[in-house]
């Protein structure tokens, strides 16, 4: 039987959701019927708003879909000030502040504290600057991702970016695709380093040369169903397909028809294409859209790039990232800079978009490892920008264990998760740049902190995996991580193995350390992704243990009990939710 | 009366008639059961896979880890609260349950 979120979807989605949006703003959040709630949340996702988690009734989650991470000039000015004036909750976090920007795994950008009536007007002013929420969260199309610097990258072969904002144009508010049986991630890749994260998408474009016609093309493979959530983590498969770029929007419409007519609509666990992929294969995945999606003969696959990839590929030799300071082909340069679980106070997004202005040409791009780059900077004023003092806290040269760092949003607003992530990360982070030595040769060093196994961290793909747990210490339950090592992309891209299990939080650091310590005695050249690969999982098992150190954390205790983890008064009897437009709480009696 | 019940964002919380009651990451504690090898599970609640009514009472089948040995899976049917009066009356999750191998549901399960 179909489920009850497909049942509402057939009466209400898409589109059309806008406008019972902006009624319920209208009248405010108590105007959104009791026996509905459950129905109209399912349907704001697709307008980009995710209600948080419990405890925090009446707030929201607003993604705002940025493709490939660009942001034009003058936009992220507009979201500062969006952040700053409505961004704000009834508890500040003490990292990071009042009101904050998120920039995500997926090149988004996400705001917490939403309040429903304020949903018009910020619409406005995200829409009257090129800017949406749409589909940036529901079942459909969701926000494109590809090389953060596509068009502007000296290891480009096919400029991505045209390709990426005409899929984002057609398929955006496409009638055709707007309600699929689940999310639909895709990625455009051109590079050679392979920084379009393609194997973790369920539709991925990466570059690829193939005669046709007698002529050297350079265009796509085409690769289907990855995707890393619950635990079942899946790289996407090769099927077999050569696309030119103006082709793209063809396969991709063919695909994603695909998925909408054959994914799962009964069980929404088995919806997502990697699993369609799984059942089917990828030979009747090739010849469904052959036969049934697509009107042009599909050429067989051309050669691809892969052996080339750099990105997060676990070398030594090259850093696996934007950050730093790049020559664009242009004779300009684009500065890659690093935010800690990729949040930043709104004083300081401000600041970088002024930055943005005076040195570069405005234009800012988000990565898929939560950082920014400012792009179009002369070399000659380079050193200036070098110099300017945001740069201290968002480094182009940052520690390894800063550079590596990256955290889902975790129990401060999320329903699913079962640990505290982001404060925690930047305080794990901290401590190893304190008291970890890194062993010589090692560039980069990633460690991957998701709140649970939705693993929107990415956590699969790092050299440590952190995925949030439970374990006891003394009997107490506190907040603990599943530990992995030994992931990421590349040629031959490698999900981490899961070694330690279960430990508490507080003893993850010095694990870490002990893990580094093995490593540095133990290996001779190799990676340390290398030395993972050639241990089984037995000597992994042997190799370090958890222990304690004078990392103190504060987030051990079940913050997800909390209403908010860095309240002063932080039970859940004591929030402040639901609340009236101006904050005053909605007592159950009123 | 009726009583509406699914799980909601990706098997986040259970509802019931549209009201949030029942959340993943609590310890379970559960006995006679057949989910691992402990006499008593430490059960991390990770997910609601399946959610149902049984006249008053509801019902769900956990994705999650025992904490004490490791294993991991889906546990059979628990009940996680009662509806008395119109109100939800949760089960505590650290008091001990027992799983049972068939829900008796009322109607079937809806996903979601
Ligand atoms: C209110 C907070 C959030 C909620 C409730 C949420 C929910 C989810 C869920 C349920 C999944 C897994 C479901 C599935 O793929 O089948 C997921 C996956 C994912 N989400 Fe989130 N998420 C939240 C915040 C975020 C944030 C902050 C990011 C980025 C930093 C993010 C990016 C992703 C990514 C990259 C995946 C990976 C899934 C894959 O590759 O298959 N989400 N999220
Ligand atoms: S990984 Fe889990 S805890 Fe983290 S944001 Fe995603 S759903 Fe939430
Ligand atoms: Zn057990």
């Amino acid at each position: 039987m179909s489920t009850n979120v497909e049942g509402w979807k057939d009466e209400v989605y898409g589109e059309e959701i806008r406008e019972h949006l902006f009624e319920f703003a209208e009248e405010g959040w108590e105007s959104i019927p009791d026996d509905e709630h459950d129905a109209w949340f399912e349907r704001f996702k697709w307008w980009g708003l995710y209600h948080q988690r419990n405890g925090q009734e009446s707030y929201f989650m607003m993604r705002i879909g940025t493709p490939n991470g660009v942001l034009e000039p003058g936009q992220l000015e507009v979201v500062a000030d969006i952040a700053d004036e409505y961004a704000r909750g009834p508890a500040d976090n003490p990292e990071f502040g009042g009101a904050y920007c998120d920039w995500t795994t997926r090149q988004s950008i996400q705001l917490h504290w939403i309040r429903i009536e304020d949903v018009p007007e910020i619409f406005d002013k995200l829409e009257a600057n090129g800017l949406s929420t749409m589909q940036a969260c529901g079942d459909s199309w969701r926000n494109i991702v590809g090389c953060p610097v596509a068009g502007k990258d000296k290891h480009e072969h096919v400029d991505a970016w045209p390709v990426a904002e005409q899929l984002h144009e057609e398929f955006k508010g496409n009638d055709a695709y707007e309600n699929l049986p689940r999310k639909w991630k895709v990625s455009v890749t051109g590079c050679d380093e392979g920084c379009g994260q393609g194997d973790i998408n369920d539709l991925a474009f990466e570059p690829a040369r193939k005669e046709i016609d007698g002529e050297e093309t350079m265009g796509f493979n085409v690769r289907v169903g990855g995707g890393l959530s619950r635990k079942e983590p899946r790289f996407a498969r090769d099927i077999d397909v050569f696309c030119t770029p103006e082709d793209a929007p063809k396969v991709s419409a063919g695909m994603s028809a695909l998925f909408r007519d054959h994914g799962d609509r009964d069980d929404r666990f088995n919806a997502r294409i990697k699993f369609l992929v799984d059942e089917w294969g990828t030979e009747k995945i090739r010849n469904t859209l052959q036969e049934e999606y697509v009107e042009y003969e599909l050429p067989s696959a051309g050669d691809d790039l892969r052996e080339q990839y750099t990105y997060n590929a676990g070398r030594q030799d090259e850093h696996g990232d934007h950050i730093g300071v790049h020559e664009q082909p242009d004779g300009n340069y684009y500065v890659g800079l690093n935010v800690m679980v990729g949040r930043m106070g709104v004083d300081d997004v401000r600041e970088l978009a002024s930055l943005a202005d005076e040195y570069g040409s405005g234009e800012v791009r988000l990565t898929q490892r939560q950082n920014v780059i400012v792009t179009d900077v002369p070399e000659g004023s380079l050193d200036a920008f070098l110099d300017e003092p945001l740069l201290e806290d968002y480094s182009p040269d940052p520690h390894p264990f800063m550079r590596g760092s990256i955290a889902c949003t975790g129990t401060e607003f999320c329903s699913l998760s079962i640990v505290e992530t982001k404060n925690r990360q930047v305080r794990y982070a901290r401590w190893l740049k304190e008291n970890v030595e890194l062993p010589a040769g090692i560039q980069d060093f990633h460690i991957h902190l998701s709140g649970c196994t939705a693993s929107c961290a990415q956590p699969q793909i790092a050299d440590i995996s952190l995925r949030g747990m439970k374990t006891r210490k003394d009997g107490e339950p506190v907040e603990a991580f599943d530990i992995g090592l030994g992931g990421g992309l590349g040629e031959d891209p490698h999900f981490a193995d899961w070694i330690a299990m279960r430990v508490a939080a507080d003893e993850v650091p010095g694990y870490i350390r002990n893990v580094l310590a093995a490593y540095e005695d133990e290996s001779g050249e190799e990676s340390f992704r290398e030395f993972i690969a050639a241990r089984d999982e037995e000597e992994l098992e042997a190799l370090a243990e958890p222990e304690e150190t004078d990392y103190a954390d504060p987030y051990m205790h079940n913050t997800k009990m909390t209403w908010y983890p860095y309240a002063d008064e932080d039970e859940m009897d004591d929030r402040p939710t639901p609340a009236r437009a101006d904050g005053t709480p909605i007592t159950a009696d009123d | 009366m009726s009583i509406d019940v699914h799980q909601l964002d990706a098997g986040a919380w259970i509802s019931v008639n549209d009201s949030r009651e029942v959340s993943v990451s609590n310890l379970w504690r559960l006995a006679r059961q057949e989910f691992c090898g402990c006499e008593m599970a430490d059960f991390l609640a990770e997910g609601f896979v399946e959610v149902g009514v049984d006249t008053r009472a509801i019902e769900a089948r956990i994705a999650g880890q025992c904490i004490a040995c490791g294993a991991s899976g889906v546990t059979d049917w628990l009940a996680v609260g009662r509806v008395l009066d119109g109100e939800f009356r949760p089960v505590v999750p650290e008091s001990v349950h027992i799983p049972c191998r068939r829900s008796r549901l009322a109607r079937p399960a809806s996903l979601e």
